[in-house]
């Protein structure tokens, strides 16, 4: 072993002790931020042992410019493409830029698997047995993540509804695909390695990728964005196995395995399995997904002043933020709307469900933006009891997460999931912009509720009315 | 079997527990950044793309490795940047600013 080849292999261990530091930073709110600086220095050591590899400094020597050229085109493409949409991308639509940058990663493990593949076929050699299973494996996964996480993108930004999408006969379909990729993989494992049946099989695993996403409900995208994310990981360290790299193995193992953990945490924060994520079509029967307002029952309104009013006279109030606020941009006012009732001696805090909004943490970022102190931002558990000897529970376009059918009414697509105990406010006021109902596509028997006031409008148009209310009283 | 082989999946395996270890309490409030964090590290795919545009011989391969490598560094860039304007957002001593 000579020395060039020791240099790299320690920048490698140091880059993945470094990976494996940033994460742990990453789970704590005082080092997060640090962690993920750790993180970026791992990568740009991984990187720079990369390029200086004998693989790289060979085509330097061999003056092979094409090569060279592509990579450094690629390098700049793709990084100039990534940063500018990272520093571009609104708070609201960052969920969605995640899983854009999840599926680009693991269709770049697909292919580098498929270059590995279609070489060996064109020339007729035989992988080994490992090779020829990591192969089929990166590009198997690669594919479903990198479409996958399309398909996620698509539904987030809007692009594509974000109701579930089913055809009849889709488990099916589904099936048949599914075992189509299962054979084609052990044939190709077995060889003679077929250049055309392999990339029969890539169409199929990008297939599965878009069917087995279109049917799961825009709510539930971010547990899906996770296990993608982690699905990804495992395809890069499949690459690992057939380069012979140990950085690509460890990072990919990481992020797969913490990936799963996370996924797992997430659908448990939603008090399901991500089998029922995955599988359940949720909302889509309408069977009594959609519970039309009780006879005789109006929704009644309120207007900014006479909420400002009744915010100003008590004693405590709950802000429960959601996705309405996010769209609107209206964690300054809803901040500055605080601080006012506080000033007048109301108790402001907020309670942040683990759902609320596109993915977990979405309120506390927004929120940690507009300057709202941390501590007035209470987890569920933390807050759920307190409900009851609050004076107003003042929901800021959140709608699921407050349903009271997820408790009650087992019939309903969200039964089980834990949520918020607006209905037990002795005043609820929900700011909401229209009756339509909420992510998951289904109706909130809260609005019926008779303790429940709307005021509708724009959620950030609505908070600055209140706040202009409140200067006046 | 071969010794490289086997170094790997004792690799694979130890990495397979301190993934799961590593992140095991974490708050609600920090699954979106960790989660956005984890996938830039993925980004390490991009040295994969390297690799193989580098002993690239045949046209075919140089236009899947330069696709790899686009991909990679887009998921590297844009996933390490999106999670530090995540977390820029959380400021340790709050209020400081008013």
């Amino acid at each position: 072993m000579d020395l060039l080849h020791i240099a790299i292999a320690l920048a490698y261990l140091v880059a993945g002790i470094l990976f494996i530091l940033g994460l742990r930073q990453l789970s704590s709110p005082a080092t997060a931020r640090l962690g993920n600086r750790v993180a970026t220095i791992g990568m740009l050591i991984a990187l720079a042992a990369t390029l200086s590899s004998p693989a790289v400094l060979n085509i330097v020597k061999t003056h092979q410019t094409l090569n060279i050229g592509l990579i450094a085109l690629g390098i700049a493409i793709g990084g100039i493409a990534g940063a500018v949409t990272a520093y571009k991308v609104k708070m609201t639509a960052m969920p969605q830029m995640v899983a854009l940058y999840n599926g680009v990663g693991g269709g770049a493990a697909a292919v580098v698997s498929a270059a590995e593949f279609l070489h060996a076929a064109a020339t007729g050699e035989h992988l080994p047995l490992v090779n020829a299973l990591s192969i089929m494996f990166g590009t198997i996964i690669g594919s479903i993540s990198f479409t996958g996480s399309l398909i996620a993108f698509g539904k987030l930004q809007e692009i594509l509804p974000g109701r579930p999408l089913l055809f009849p006969g889709q488990n099916a379909v589904n099936g048949l695909v599914f075992l189509g990729i299962l054979g084609l993989a052990a044939s190709q494992v077995a060889g003679p390695h077929n250049q055309t049946l392999f990339l029969v099989l890539g169409g199929c695993a990008l297939l599965i990728g878009v069917l087995g996403v279109i049917p799961i409900g825009g709510a539930d995208m971010p547990v899906v964005i996770s296990l993608l994310n982690s699905c990804t990981g495992l395809a890069a360290a499949a690459t690992g196995f057939q380069l012979h790299n140990n950085i690509l193995i460890i990072s990919g193992t990481l992020v797969g395995a913490s990936g799963a953990l996370l996924t797992h945490l997430m659908s448990k924060a939603m008090n399901r399995s991500i089998g029922n994520v995955l599988f359940s079509g949720f909302g889509t029967d309408g069977k009594a997904g959609v519970v039309a307002g009780p006879a005789g029952v109006v929704i009644k309104e309120i207007s900014a002043d006479d909420a400002s009013t009744l915010m100003a006279y008590s004693r405590s109030v709950i802000i429960v933020p959601g996705y309405g606020m996010a769209v609107a941009q209206a964690q300054h006012s809803v901040r500055e709307l605080g601080d006012l009732l506080e000033a007048k001696g109301v108790e402001v805090r907020y309670a942040i469900h683990p759902v609320a909004g596109r993915m977990p943490g979405h309120m506390n970022v927004l929120l940690a933006e507009a300057d709202v102190p941390y501590d007035k931002l209470l987890e569920m558990d933390q807050i759920n009891d307190d409900f009851e000897r609050t004076d107003v529970a003042l929901v800021i376009g959140a709608n699921d997460v407050t349903n009271p059918a997820a408790r009650s009414n087992p019939q309903s697509p969200i039964y089980g999931m834990p949520i918020l105990n607006v209905d037990h406010a002795k005043n609820i006021i929900i700011m909401k912009r229209s009756m339509k109902p909420g992510f998951a596509g289904i109706d909130n028997e809260l609005y019926y509720d008779p303790k429940c006031r709307m005021l509708f409008g724009d959620a950030k148009a609505s908070a600055q009315k209140l706040v202009t209310a409140l200067k006046e009283e | 079997m071969n010794e490289q082989l086997l170094a790997e999946l004792y690799v694979f395996c130890l990495a397979v527990f301190v993934g799961f270890e590593v992140i095991s309490k974490v708050p609600t409030i920090l699954h979106t950044p960790l989660m956005s964090g984890s996938n830039a590290i993925h980004g390490i795919v991009l040295v994969g793309g390297i690799l193989v545009t580098a002993t690239a011989q045949t046209n075919l391969q140089l236009a899947l490795g330069f696709i790899a490598v686009m991909f990679g560094a887009m998921n590297v860039a844009g996933g390490f940047l999106v999670t530090d304007r995540m977390l820029q957002m959380f400021k340790k001593k709050p209020g400081g600013a008013r």
